[in-house]
């Protein structure tokens, strides 16, 4: 069904192709917003993003209700994730390269109630824009002193903190001259199996935005924004770190709450 | 310009990327139970591209009651104790887009109710998880009953119902498009956006 390459190493369209195609999407996305409704997720049917061609459904997602079982996450407990997990430069003997950064918010679901004691794996490239991934070859140097994976548990009023180096963007064979912008993966439970959740936090200002169809994956511009962290001095430290802030929504749960479960 | 104060707006979802095999798989991932349980059994299939090509870089996750029907509530699955049944695996697919998990068959959680393994796929190219379900073979007249199933249109209703091997594992494949496009399924809160479809 695809009439454009969807080999990841086929690079042919330049980016002002893609760009484009970007373009014309979000064009019809923004002129038909008032009648289909605002999208606030990205889209799986990305054409722009040559891998979605034959990765995407072609049907309709089918509705279902959830059954007693996807009305709960797996749980994830201390013995699970060590609290010096949530620090990934302390991983190895010596210091990483690069910019060092805490990156720290608030998980709640689309109530407004604080996601607690929830499992959040994070990973990432280095300083360098590579991933300690037998697969990312690009010639950009691995750091001996970073790999670049995260775990913690969320606290008690949904809050987590990683501290980290801030990654750089990396090519990537999308198309020619294809760059991604500076990203930390991000993975959630919730406590609805239907919460479960993978996206990518960006850093604001990126110059690489508009030229990223992943990122442009998401058609409606103030969806995009809620993937950007805002940087905080107040998290910013002497001497050490400079600091990130990025609150994290998932969806609303689908279970009916009563007020005893909610305290 | 991130989140607005007071916005409740669920995050739109990101692809997993080609690179989570050295962040996400872990040992004892796709364990559910060990081989040596007297009721494992395996769990597997491959996943396929809109080319019938196997997908190499997708992750699969699965969340199911236990034999009896319990759904679990005990932490342990990262660091597995080798005898807590948690009722979550994760695997990645292997070069030919294969995962398999050892696990046990799931029971019902109501009486004639029948049992199924929720299934999350995770793939390079694919913007956001894909939720589905594997039902048993065997349970007839449940599978007739029940009203996910009987919601499916019937040329499509094959597609979330596990194929038992010779050997007696369930044999699930994942097909993001084709003839044989897997079910998959968006549940009421959860927003998820296709982009144009059939």
């Amino acid at each position: 069904m695809a009439e454009k390459p969807t080999d990841p190493d086929a690079a042919a369209a330049s980016q002002e192709e893609i760009d484009a195609e970007i373009a014309q999407v979000h064009r019809d996305y923004e002129s038909r917003k008032a009648t289909d409704g605002e999208e606030t997720s990205a889209r799986l049917n990305f054409p722009p993003y040559r891998s979605s061609l034959l990765r995407h459904p072609t049907k309709s997602l089918h509705h279902a209700d959830p059954e007693e079982i996807e009305l709960h996450s797996p749980a994830f407990g201390h013995q699970d994730v060590s609290p010096l997990e949530a620090d990934l430069t302390i991983q190895h003997h010596g210091e990483p390269i690069g910019e060092r950064i805490v990156v720290t918010g608030r998980v709640l679901d689309g109530d407004g109630r604080p996601v607690a004691n929830q499992l959040i794996e994070m990973w990432q490239a280095n300083a360098a824009g590579r991933y300690m991934h037998k697969r990312d070859q690009h010639p950009a140097p691995l750091d001996p002193n970073f790999t670049g994976v995260g775990r913690a548990l969320t606290g008690p009023n949904g809050e987590y903190t990683f501290t980290t180096i801030k990654p750089a963007p990396y090519p990537w064979k999308n198309h020619h001259n294809a760059w991604r912008s500076a990203h930390l993966h991000f993975s959630m439970f919730g406590t609805d199996f239907t919460q479960r959740i993978v996206t990518q936090m960006y850093f604001p200002g990126d110059p690489i935005f508009d030229l990223d169809p992943i990122y442009q994956s998401i058609t409606d511009p103030k969806a995009r924004d809620r993937l950007v962290a805002e940087y905080d001095h107040s998290v910013s430290q002497h001497e050490w770190n400079t600091g990130y802030r990025w609150d994290i929504v998932l969806s609303g749960s689908n279970r009916t709450w009563s007020e005893q479960e909610e305290h | 310009m991130a989140r607005t104060p007071g916005d409740l707006t669920p995050i739109p979802a990101q692809t997993v990327g080609p690179f989570f095999g050295f962040a996400l798989p872990y040992e004892g991932g796709p364990d559910l139970v060990d081989r040596s349980h007297r009721q494992a059994v395996r769990l597997h299939g491959t996943v396929y591209d809109g080319d019938g090509i196997p997908v190499p870089d997708a992750l699969i996750e699965i969340w199911q009651p236990d034999g009896e029907g319990r759904i679990p509530a005990e932490p342990g699955s990262l660091h597995r104790d080798g005898h807590t049944f948690t009722g979550w695996g994760r695997a990645a697919v292997d070069a030919v887009g294969h995962y398999s998990f050892t696990t046990v068959e799931p029971g019902a959680t109501s009486a004639g109710a029948a049992p199924f393994v929720l299934v999350t796929v995770f793939a390079r190219g694919l913007m956001d998880r894909l939720f589905t379900r594997t039902y048993l073979p065997e349970h007839t007249d449940a599978l007739a009953a029940d009203p996910l199933l009987a919601s499916v249109p019937e040329n499509r209703r094959h597609t979330l119902i596990a194929a038992r091997d010779d050997d007696g594992g369930l044999r699930f494949d994942i097909r993001f498009q084709g003839q044989d496009e897997t079910v998959f399924l968006s549940y009421p809160n959860t927003p998820q956006v296709t982009g144009p479809v059939d």
